[in-house]
């Protein structure tokens, strides 16, 4: 059992650029579950959007990087404005329903055989990465000798990507703080008791899922830019779940409660499955109770027990009041 | 502000105080008849009709809302009271019908602009933001707030002056409410009672000109009744009006210079409330005739045949057991018109009561 290899790669993994992409992510459902109350089960459709916008305009049209970045935060928009038009004026739960679907639907399109030339089908999309990397300041490995160290292009994935979430953080506290975020956490709330002051909730509800979408279309750059490629299996509906995990593990309608959750998240997940495996390989567990395969599956089984107890425990997440979850419960 | 708060407290009755004179004089010459012209409108509304199905929930031909007076609206459940409520603030469409605010007609207006004008309205169940604290229930309610817009809210220098004002504001309002020990607290924490008084501050911080009210009085207790009662006939004082849905009949008689009265959807009656009360449609309507009379050998007998009459008919006719005096509770409820039987209910029936209710 070496201990300190298994923190060491787990330690990697909870700073790595997967717990970038899912904190990312998770800002976006912050801004959407947990302040403004909208139930988005498609983020993995605003990650599409992105990743393959930029994916895209660059490998296939062979247009600049940057113009990627621009069409994918443009086609964010676009997304959150089709979904919200038909849907917001309605109950919550038709936003659920209607976001899921389009996830899937975004999904199997960009992976269908007849748009093969633009998206690669299944395969998807290389190549497009490479004006990114060529502004990479690092070289060989990076990292505390002996503690935890990543390769150049994951640290320079990193160091963008941390700054990215440092940004929208510093976005989400700015607009929370203000009358416009009261706002949303009102309409949270009660939708009605809003409309009777003259708030247009309508717009409002339009305005989160904007910003939020855009957070996960920036998710979606990082998800293609840390492994310079993209295909449609990235982007699958537990992606979406993942990102709901590290929000509750964190604290929903708390600026810090996404960073938290996909650290945790991210370090729990990659120290179970180092722990099991390992534990099987030198017979601490015996091969007559799990094999090495099953063993690395564990860590699901583990991480949904975790998060059981947690929505027992301290259902409020790590950064929330517990005296404002029990106000439900009167 | 404060000294406004105990003053129409501690005069009885419906008050001797400057507006409450001016009210009923204002009122004097005005007919006391269903649609009744008014010398100053602020509402004025026009042949609307709502149906639910095959129930035609609201059917009002014309009403006018006098300007700075207390008005009630009452009526038996199921009137269709809290839909006309809703019908006038943009809350629900009506199926036809016009209706103004200030000569501004509304038909179509969403709600959120109607409240922009400053038709402000409460509702039966209270609506407090729960997870919010009372200061910041408060400055949710105020409007023209520039940091509300995406890109002001980014930067609070925009806002800060306003959100200091509003606060001012909204302390002296929690003041007068009897709500600033409560500043800090979340709304959800407050009594049934306390929420209705918020949510009637949280409607002056948008500082309306009709204030309208959905039961305020539904699960309140006796004690804080007596406050609220206060605290509404304080808004006629700052010069607001005010239109109100109750049950309660003892806070009607109390506070409103005005009663317009509802039963099947329809307008039956108007006026100050002494002769509304007496009024013999009021009465069929909303009390059942002479329902506390004993029963004789003779009427009892009368109810049977009657009853009997009915059944055999093949159908319950509508107006005639209304018509005919003493029976109209005894009837409805043997003949099993469920209409005759929600019109009898008593006053004292309190349908809601929500102290704790769902938020």
């Amino acid at each position: 059992m070496d201990w300190q290899n298994i923190f060491s790669l787990a330690l990697q993994q909870g700073l790595g650029p997967s717990a970038v992409v899912y904190c990312l992510a998770a800002i976006g459902l912050n801004v959407h579950f947990g302040y403004t109350g909208l139930l988005n089960f498609g983020q993995a459709g605003f990650m599409a959007i992105g990743g393959y916008a930029m994916a895209a305009v660059v490998s296939t049209w062979g247009l600049p990087f940057w113009l990627g970045i621009v069409v994918g935060l443009l086609l964010a928009v676009v997304l959150a404005l089709l979904l919200g038009v038909p849907t917001l004026r309605l109950r919550a739960d038709y936003l659920a329903i209607v976001t899921i679907a389009a996830a899937e639907i975004i999904r199997q399109t960009v992976g269908s055989v007849s748009l093969l030339e633009y998206f690669g089908g299944q395969d998807g999309l290389t190549g497009f990465s490479d004006s990114f990397r060529s502004l990479n300041p690092f070289s060989g490995s990076i990292g505390i000798p002996g503690v935890v160290s990543w390769r150049a292009n994951d640290a320079w994935v990193m160091l963008v990507g941390w700054i990215l979430v440092v940004i929208c953080c510093l976005i989400v506290w700015l607009l929370m703080r203000s009358p416009w975020g009261r706002v949303l956490k009102s309409i949270r709330e009660d939708e009605d008791a809003v409309r009777s002051l003259g708030k247009n909730v309508y717009s409002y509800k339009m305005q989160s899922l904007i910003i939020g979408g855009i957070f996960g279309a920036l998710a979606g750059f990082i998800t293609a830019l840390k492994s310079a490629a993209i295909n449609p299996s990235f982007f699958a509906t537990d992606i979406t779940f993942f990102a709901y995990t590290v929000l509750l593990v964190g604290g929903a309608a708390r600026v810090l409660g996404p960073v938290a959750g996909a650290i945790i998240f991210w370090f729990l997940l990659s120290f179970l499955d180092l722990f099991f495996t390992q534990a099987a390989a030198t017979g601490l567990i015996p091969e007559s109770i799990m094999t090495s395969n099953q063993a690395s599956l564990m860590r699901f089984i583990f991480m949904g027990l975790a998060l059981m107890l947690l929505m027992i425990f301290r259902p409020q997440g790590i950064f929330g009041d517990r005296k404002e979850l029990a106000l439900d419960a009167r | 502000m404060p000294a406004e708060t105990t003053a129409p407290m501690e005069t009885p009755g419906r008050g001797t105080s400057a507006s409450a004179l001016r009210a009923r004089e204002v009122l004097a010459d005005v007919a006391h008849e269903p649609g009744a012209k008014k010398p100053d409108p602020i509402v004025v509304a026009d042949h609307i009709t709502r149906s639910f199905g095959g129930l035609t929930a609201v059917d009002v031909e014309h009403v006018e809302v006098q300007r700075g007076v207390i008005t009630a609206l009452i009526g038996p459940n199921g009137a269709g009271k809290t839909t006309f409520f809703n019908l006038l603030t943009g809350f629900d469409r009506p199926d036809s019908g016009d209706w103004s605010f200030n000569g501004t007609s509304l038909n179509k207006v969403p709600a959120y602009k109607v409240a922009r004008m400053g038709m402000v309205r409460t509702f039966q169940l209270t609506k407090v933001l729960s997870k919010l604290t009372v200061i910041e229930n408060m400055r949710v309610g105020a409007t023209g707030q520039k940091g509300e817009t995406l890109l002001g809210a980014m930067f609070k220098p925009m806002w800060h002056r306003q959100e200091t004002d509003n606060t001012k504001r909204a302390d002296s309002l929690l003041e007068r409410f009897l709500l600033i020990k409560k500043r800090e607290d979340f709304a959800g924490e407050l009594s049934g009672g306390q929420r209705k008084l918020l949510e009637m501050a949280r409607a002056l911080m948008a500082d309306p000109e009709l204030v309208m009210l959905d039961e305020p009085m539904a699960g309140v207790n006796p004690a804080l009744k007596q406050s609220l009662l206060g605290h509404v006939k304080s808004l006629r004082d700052d010069g607001r009006t005010v239109l109100f849905v109750e049950h309660d009949m003892d806070m009607v008689r109390d506070i409103s210079d005005w009663v317009i009265v509802m039963a099947q959807g329809k307008i039956i009656a108007e006026g100050p409330p002494e002769s509304v009360m007496g009024d013999q449609r009021v009465i069929d309507a909303y009390l059942g005739a002479h329902h506390d009379e004993a029963l004789t050998f003779e009427a009892e007998e009368k109810i049977h045949a009657e009853a009997s009459s009915e059944f055999q008919g093949g159908r319950a006719v509508s107006a005639a057991p209304r018509a005919s005096t003493g029976t109209t509770e005894r009837t409805g409820s043997t003949a099993t018109t469920s209409e005759h039987a929600a019109a009898s209910e008593p006053a004292s029936t309190r349908t809601d009561d929500h102290e704790d209710g769902p938020r």
